[in-house]
């Protein structure tokens, strides 16, 4: 009786049951192998890195319950920052009011719809493949801040710009506040709007959705104007962040945004998955990033572990639900 | 509601080669017009020595995308593989062009089973399991390379090997070994896909897997057939390609992957499988290279090549169908009253 009870736990809430374990494992590992782990450096760090990786991942997240993917994400974040760098040295670069860079936080968050909004009619419209249009599209806006920025760095904002990337509110970082406030719009807006419930419908079983009378090519076409528009938030805080802008900046964020969407209990085919479990992941992935910085590992050995990372999340899953499958 | 088809739907070239054919022959006719140099026999003997790489792992990743899979990670493959060659021929003192590429394609599909054990017996989705072999090969190969470069290859592997060469105004035109082993991919990939009864399972699993499994065919044989493919002509390419360059830099094939995947979605290979022609794979990796060519004989920035690139793919998904553009086209001027109606 008390097994069956446990199993049944373990059921409905394996992956904060298994996040929670992983988080004590990575805890436990960083602290022994690196003394300095303990620290309120790597504290601080996590604070404030997360927030980049968070919005990029919240980003990554809506299209994949939806039943897609957008490959897209970091150089839609890396195009809306150069418009907003734009608007900004138009403005009088350091010199630049107040009124200049909301403007460009205005153009920033523009260019992110206006990107997404691109992907989402293709998609919805002409049916192409996910995968295909966003890898289209970030082939393209790679293409078009190489050719607009001739690969070097954008820089020369007025100094309170970069006071929003270090600076504190209450005592928490500023950048950790809008990631807190996004990750909560996205978990009200999942969880208790008519379109959060639409977006899983779709992921989970598409024909069914439109039959059912909802329209599914306008809440495609959402589905991607709300990840442009946060995927241009992640390019604003970048911004904000470095005190400059690359194009190719956060390239590596692609691969880390997916495991963490995976290592949260999304469904890759679209339909489930949890922001709360996703938040979750996320501070276990910036814990790990902080540990191996702090080690010093090597960065090329950093992106192998994280390809194998992805790949154990997947095969853990794998075994659970095959458990799952044949359990009592 | 009954199919109507559009004016310019009847307009169009019924299938994706007639269109790339098309455009091929007008861009060609363009850029002949606009540049001196172009059609000239060097140019285009040279276009196709560059692009046997692109071509050879472009029939690759057809056999994948067909069989209904994705990969992203046999750009890389095939620099894991010139190192693994290279460092395998040194140690046993030489070698050749036969052991050579039998080396090549025997890793390249080690690396590329990789790939299809863990799509098919962990079922993981493709671009999931390919994301992440693609750092892990990266991310290994730099690592324990440190990211040094390889220059004393052995001679058989250095040295040029001239097919053809002609005498032309503008200075000599040869083919040189890439293009015959391009060639030979090229009728072993057709051979395969149009008349071997494994490329028609390949097809059928690709159109409808669960249909593939219910009628009997081996779905575990296909996708170690799909992804071992693709690994040895990435390890063959590879080859081709140190050969061609005359060194194996670690980093040299990075991000190659987004141009071929780039020419076998233009040559009119499908997502989701099913689709796919050796010819339409060709098309298109010929299209991507005359647009680079041209662009860098115009005198264009080569930093807008990419974004050429990308554009030109963008459009070519969107003309694929031309009724969902016109219902788009149809809700936007109509916008108001349909959400008035509904």
């Amino acid at each position: 009786m008390i097994r069956a009870g446990l199993a049944r736990q373990l059921r409905a809430h394996g992956t904060f049951i298994g996040l929670a374990l992983l988080f004590a494992l990575v805890l436990l590992f960083f602290g022994l192998a690196t003394p300095r782990f303990w620290s309120f450096g790597t504290f601080q760090s996590v604070a404030y890195q997360l927030p980049e990786l968070g919005l990029l991942t919240l980003a990554m997240l809506l299209p994949i319950l939806s039943g897609g993917l957008n490959l897209a994400i970091t150089f839609t974040a890396n195009i809306a920052a150069l418009a907003m760098a734009a608007i900004i040295q138009a403005g009088g670069g350091p010199e630049a009011g107040i009124g200049f860079v909301l403007l460009g936080v205005v153009a920033a968050l523009g260019v992110g719809i206006l990107v997404g909004w691109v992907m989402g009619v293709i998609v919805a419209f002409i049916g192409a493949h996910p995968i295909l249009v966003s890898l289209a599209m970030m082939i393209f806006l790679g293409g078009l801040g190489e050719f607009l920025t001739r690969g070097g760095d954008i820089s020369g904002f007025p100094p309170f710009v970069a006071r929003i990337g270090h600076g504190t509110l209450f005592g928490i970082p500023i950048p950790l506040w809008l990631f807190l406030l996004a990750a909560a719009f996205w978990q009200l807006m999942l969880s208790r709007t008519k379109f959060g419930f639409s977006v899983y419908m779709l992921g989970s079983n598409p024909e069914a959705t439109r039959y059912s009378g909802i329209d599914t090519r306008r809440v495609l076409v959402l589905v991607y104007v709300l990840s442009g528009l946060m995927s241009a938030l992640a390019g604003i805080l970048m911004l904000t962040r470095f005190n400059s802008v690359r194009v190719g900046h956060g390239e590596a964020y692609l691969l880390i945004t997916v495991l963490a969407c995976f290592l949260g209990g999304v469904d890759p085919f679209g339909g489930f998955g949890r922001t709360l479990a996703v938040v979750m992941a996320l501070v276990i992935l910036q814990t790990v990033a902080s540990g191996l910085n702090l080690m010093g590992a090597h960065q090329h050995l950093a992106t192998a572990l994280w390809g194998l990372f992805l790949l154990a999340t997947m095969i853990a899953r794998w075994i659970w639900l095959r458990w799952r499958g044949q359990g009592p | 509601m009954p199919e109507r088809q559009s004016p310019l739907a009847r307009l169009a070239p019924r299938s994706t080669e007639a269109w790339l054919a098309l455009v091929i022959l007008l861009l060609a006719g363009f850029l002949g017009i606009a540049t001196d140099t172009f059609l000239t026999l060097t140019n285009l003997f040279d276009l196709l020595n560059i692009s046997a790489f692109n071509v050879i792992l472009a029939l690759g990743l057809l056999v994948v995308l067909v069989a209904g899979g994705i990969d992203i990670s046999f750009a890389v493959a095939a620099s894991v593989v010139q190192y693994l060659v290279a460092v395998t021929v040194m140690a046993i003192g030489g070698g050749n062009w036969a052991l050579g590429i039998l080396l090549a394609a025997g890793f390249g599909c080690l690396l590329g089973a990789i790939n299809a054990a863990l799509i098919h017996y962990c079922r993981i989705i493709s671009i999931v399991v390919t994301i992440a072999t693609f750092n892990v090969f990266f991310g290994l190969l730099m690592f324990t390379t440190r990211g040094r470069s390889i220059y004393n290859l052995p001679d058989w592997w250095l040295d040029r090997i001239i097919l053809l060469e002609i005498e032309t105004r503008s200075g000599f035109a040869f083919l040189t070994l890439p293009v015959l082993v391009m060639a030979c991919m090229v009728l072993a990939t057709w051979l395969l896909l149009n008349r071997l009864n494994l490329g028609r399972q390949l097809y059928a699993m690709g159109d409808n897997p669960d249909g593939a499994r219910r009628i009997g065919i081996d779905i575990a044989a296909m996708h170690f057939l799909a992804y071992g493919w693709l690994g040895a002509c990435a390890g063959i390419g590879g080859l081709m390609q140190a050969h061609y360059v005359q060194e194996v830099v670690p980093n040299a094939l990075y991000g190659r992957e987004l141009d071929v995947l780039a020419a076998v979605v233009l040559g009119g290979a499908r997502l989701g499988g099913g689709r796919g022609t050796v010819l339409g794979t060709i098309l298109g990796v010929a299209l991507v290279t005359m647009t680079a060519n041209g662009l860098n004989l115009l005198g264009v920035s080569p930093y807008a090549f990419k974004m050429v690139v990308g554009l030109v793919i963008l459009v070519a998904i969107t003309m694929s169908n031309l009724q969902g553009l016109e219902q788009l086209w149809r809700r936007l001027r109509r916008r108001p009253v349909a959400e008035a109606g509904r």
